[in-house]
């Protein structure tokens, strides 16, 4: 008791120093502050001294506000408050939904920590909208005049019309003896690789159009794919996977990986993973030069091959008209779709990992939710499409023969009888691909390779943490090293990449299973009686059997009677509850103070 | 026809000359940001695992007792300067930025019981077993000059115990009796006795304009809590000054709160020997305890379990611990005759950090609280190598308090409901509240 006095004083004499000088102007605040004081003695004094900095802190904001709405030459800000954001913007970078916070929530410093939590996203969420302004280049684009279709421009007129350094992104490279091509840009869009059917590869610095290297490896080449930096690169041959440095020097050959015919790399994983004649599907660690994993498809001839950039599955499509999902865990296809009626002849993934579009030999092009595996459309081309590429901002390629088209707003449902753009290339198309950041693709044809101007396609704002195509030597080799510790293991490899930020509600049976596991048995077992041996013939089968199911009646019975009693308990409590709500009526806010 | 390509002058992204600082510009879009989770978790393991690599916490040992090292006081207004006092009766001031002794006294005969600064920082307390409490100047008498006492106090019984007052010439010792002195006076202002036993540890309030906490069994000076075990030490909580920790010979930490002493708010478990010593961070969010068990650990006050444990191979019994007042060092005396600084966040990098390194520090910190739950990154986070016999010890108090537990939990279902009650971890070490 003495203590408590003690400490009564001790909070009084603190509270004489925090309370501000008394002003000529507080003459009625004073007293209403005496009255506090008089009261403070009681029990309630903390309330008392917490409310205050409250008000304090309400009026400094107020205060704040104030100044907002005017100046002290009376003039009034026309804008007053922060600069609003357009909702579409703040859509696009919200992630998940808000936390709603009960009011009634019992966990004090849960509660503050989530609120923290959430204030701190939200003002992320409002930087980040807000930063769309800053963004310096705006994306390409082109338009007819009234009656004039863009696919009827050609790609002259437009390299004419356009500045000397975009027109002269317009080229084509006449390489008849080794032909048809495949390509690959790297993901800084800088550098160009090319892979010609009877065994010429170069790689080139495309914009600059500077030979880095230039070699025949004298073998079949099925595929080309940079690997994480233009560094190295991966060429499937004939029998094996071989990979050669940027000056063309043989780096590897991987004889665990043969007969490849497509490949794919996972940039944030450090993964290649390839699609053989041979039916396997086979992913290479190119970081440690590990294989992660080989699966045997069992669907034949692998041909067809896209990833998934949003969540690093890669998609087959194979000639009995399925597409299948793989992730390097599972023996298993993660999802198998029914989606031509033909072979499916080749397929694309757009960046944000909603979309996948497909043709197939049925002549059909077709696109799918990948979030709920749902058609959305499906077009019909008239020559079907033997090669698909999706660009940074959604342009679909799709090759027919010797012309490209670019279709516009593929999955808005636009109509699919006028292209955005066509162009007719000397040979039959083998491989099409947008480059990165730039408004460029490329095709590879039987003879050679051509580059065409795509107003629209890439993306105008790089991240330069992410990919920079300015870099320098020594910022690559940073980035580098900084890719290399953000390695994502191919465990995490899922159709859901946001999963690990999900909260685990593991389910009755997990969580008693790992309790049992902490303590050794089963708390919640019950034993299973097992009755005594007696003699004198009183163990026979029968008697055994009598008390057993005595046992188990007394058993039965406990349960009832405690179910019973928890009825009859909560009975009489709704009973007492609803008597006192009789007697009182309706409770006002006053009603507390009654007692 | 009206066209637009994208096309970038590279002097907007390359920077202008070899001096400049290279230009980076950034786009939030979350299509060009792929993996986020992913990414960051695998940063938040990797940030784990750094923290386990850097964690070297041993600074210093400071050597030159020649007897084991029975308590350490602070300087109440210098950082760096901290007072130890041995068995032998020798006090030594060090210097902890040069780690170099500056003095030596010959204070006592027998054991330094209790040391203590006064708050000006110009003269500082010591008991020994010589029945004698004296007060010494801090600064060094002049070359030649004996070392020799401001005052000294002989008493009547042995003083185990002292505390200075924060604000006041008042200072409290604690023995037979709790005797409250002041500066000027030779004999105590008051003093109190609480039955026949004797007190260990006094200390006190840092907030309270009146004294303090005394204890036997544990005793609060207008309370009393009788505990099935000696309490060795005890400890208020700087930021919340009404809770305390006490360390007890039955190898665990009790954290009180003096307005409900019925049981304790926590119970800190981790230690395998009795518990000698406890001190708070100047936080008030953690301690450090020091063992007859060779390590001292780190405890956030309210967790059971600590979160950090230090030991060398050439540790003996830690008998006393101090956190240093700028929350960065923790310092350990033990009976080997050397005190040992340590590093109060064992991977933390000492000295001057650039603003890069320091968001990078804060930027692991919340992944690695982030993804604290993940069970690769909590095993990773949570390991903490123990020498062996320590470890053996632990793996047997265990499985005894399992045996225990398991009794306990048969006798209570064989016997009659409500005959034999549940007793809780924190209400087991209570036997009485005495006022």
């Amino acid at each position: 008791l003495l203590y408590i006095v003690f400490y009564g004083v001790s909070r009084l004499i603190l509270r004489s120093y925090l309370k501000p000088p008394k002003r000529y102007w507080e003459v009625n605040a004073g007293e209403e502050n005496g009255e506090a004081e008089n009261t403070d003695v009681s029990p309630n004094q903390d309330n008392i001294s917490k409310e205050q900095p409250d008000k304090i802190r309400d009026e400094r904001r107020q205060k704040k506000k104030r100044s907002h709405g005017s100046f002290i030459s009376g003039k009034k800000d026309p804008f007053p408050g922060e600069a609003p954001i357009p909702n579409e913007q703040l859509k696009k970078f919200q992630r998940g939904e808000k936390f709603q916070v009960v009011i009634a929530f019992r966990l004090g410093k849960v509660k503050e920590t989530i609120l923290r939590s959430e204030a701190a996203s939200d003002l992320a969420l409002k930087q980040a909208a807000r930063y769309d302004l800053l963004l310096p280049e705006e994306s390409g684009f082109l338009e007819g005049d009234d009656d004039e279709d863009t696919c009827t421009i050609l790609q002259e007129d437009i390299a004419d019309a356009v500045d000397i350094t975009s027109g002269a992104k317009y080229f084509n490279l006449h390489l008849t003896q080794f032909g048809p091509y495949r390509l690959d840009y790297s993901r800084t869009g800088r550098h160009l690789l090319l892979g010609g059917k009877r065994g010429h590869v170069s790689c080139i610095e495309w914009q600059t159009k500077n030979l880095t290297c230039e070699i025949n490896v004298m073998e079949t080449i099925h595929d080309v794919k940079w690997l994480h930096s233009e560094a190295m690169f991966a060429v499937a041959q004939k029998q094996w996977l071989y990979i050669y440095d940027s000056k063309g020097i043989e780096l590897h050959c991987i004889k665990k990986f043969n007969n490849v015919l497509r490949m794919q790399f996972l940039p944030y994983h450090f993964l290649l993973a390839t699609a053989s004649a041979t039916g396997f599907l086979q992913y290479l660690d190119v970081s440690v030069g590990k294989e992660v994993s080989a699966i045997g498809t069992k669907l034949g001839r692998l041909d067809v091959m896209a990833q998934n950039p949003h969540n690093a599955i890669v998609h087959l499509g194979h000639p009995n008209g399925t597409v299948s999902l793989w992730s390097p865990n599972q023996r298993e296809p993660l999802v198998k779709m029914l989606c031509h009626r033909g072979g499916v002849r080749s397929l694309t993934v757009d960046r944000s990992g909603t979309y996948m579009v497909t043709s197939g030999l049925d002549r059909k092009l077709k696109v799918y939710d990948i979030r709920a595996f749902k058609a959305l459309h499906s077009y019909f081309l008239p020559a079907g499409a033997s090669c698909l590429s999706l660009s940074q901002r959604g342009l679909l390629s799709a090759a027919t023969g010797d012309v490209v088209q670019v279709y516009r707003d593929v999955w808005g449902g636009g109509s699919m009888s006028k292209p955005y753009m066509a162009h007719r290339v000397r040979g039959a198309v083998w491989g099409v691909d947008y480059c990165p950041f730039e408004d460029v693709l490329g095709i590879g044809h039987e003879a050679g390779f051509t580059s065409m101007i795509v107003p629209g396609a890439g993306e105008p704002n790089f991240d330069a943490l992410d990919m920079n195509p300015y870099r320098s030597t020594k910022q690559r080799q940073e980035w580098e090293v900084k890719a290399l510790l953000d390695k994502v293991q191919p465990e995490l490899i899922g159709l859901d990449p946001g999963l690990l930020s999900k909260v685990d509600q593991a389910t009755f049976e997990q969580k008693h299973k790992e309790r049992v596991e902490a303590l050794g048995y089963d708390p919640l077992a019950t034993e299973k009686f097992k009755p005594r041996l007696k003699k004198r013939g009183r163990s026979s089968a029968g008697a055994v059997e009598r008390r057993k199911k005595k046992v188990a009646h007394e058993d039965q019975k406990d349960t009832i009677r405690k179910t019973v009693e928890e009825r009859m308990e909560r009975e009489n409590e709704r009973k007492v509850k609803a008597q006192e709500q009789a007697e009182h009526g309706t409770r006002t806010a006053l009603d507390r103070f009654k007692k | 026809m009206k066209v637009k390509v994208l096309c970038r002058n590279p002097d907007d992204y390359v920077r202008e000359t070899t001096r400049d600082i290279q230009r980076v510009p950034r786009n939030y879009d979350r299509t060009l940001h792929p993996f986020e989770v992913p990414r960051e978790y695998t940063r938040a393991l990797n940030a784990t695992k750094m923290e386990r690599l850097f964690a070297k916490p041993f600074v210093a040992s400071l050597g030159g007792h020649r007897d084991g090292v029975s308590c350490l006081a602070k300087h109440a207004k210098s950082l760096s300067t901290v007072l130890s006092g041995a068995c032998d009766g020798e006090v030594k001031v060090w210097n902890l930025s040069r780690r170099e002794c500056l003095r030596t006294i010959p204070a006592h005969e027998g054991f330094v019981r209790a040391i203590c600064s006064r708050f000006c920082g110009t003269s500082f307390f010591t008991v020994g077993d010589d029945k004698t409490v004296k007060q010494w100047r801090m600064e060094a008498p002049g070359y030649r000059v004996r070392e020799e006492p401001l005052n000294t106090i002989l008493g009547k019984a042995v003083y185990t115990g002292i505390d200075h007052h924060q604000s006041e010439g008042t200072f409290a010792t604690c023995g037979q009796t709790v005797d409250i002195w002041d500066e000027q006076r030779t004999s105590p202002i008051r003093s109190f006795s609480w039955g026949v036993d004797s007190f260990s540890c006094v200390r006190y309030n840092p907030v309270e304009v009146r004294p303090l906490s005394a204890h036997l069994k544990n005793v609060p000076l207008l309370f009393q809590v009788i505990m099935k075990l000696r309490s060795n030490t005890l400890c208020w909580n700087p930021m919340e000054a009404y809770n305390f920790t006490c360390s007890n010979e039955d190898y665990n930490l009790y954290t009180y709160d003096m307005r409900y002493l019925e049981t304790p708010v926590t119970v800190h478990m981790d230690h395998v020997s009795a518990v000698l010593d406890v001190d708070y961070s100047p936080t008030g969010k953690e301690f450090v305890s020091a063992s007859f068990d060779r390590t001292i650990r780190i405890f956030p006050k309210d967790k059971g379990h600590s979160r950090e444990v230090y030991h060398t191979k050439r540790m003996q019994h830690v008998i006393c611990v101090r956190w240093s007042a700028d929350n960065k060092y923790v310092l350990s005396g033990s009976d080997e005759m050397n005190i040992r600084v340590w590093k109060a966040n064992a991977s933390e990098k000492l000295g001057v950090l650039t603003s890069r390194e320091k968001a990078a520090v804060q930027y692991n910190q919340k992944l690695k609280a982030k993804f604290k739950n993940h069970p690769k990154v909590r095993r990773i986070a949570h390991h903490r190598h123990l020498p062996r016999d320590i470890f053996k010890q632990k793996r047997e108090l265990r499985d005894m308090k399992e045996a225990r537990r398991r009794k306990e939990q048969n006798v209570h279902k064989h016997s009659k409901p409500g005959s034999v009650p549940i007793v809780t971890e924190k209400e087991k070490h209570v036997v009485t509240v005495v006022e």
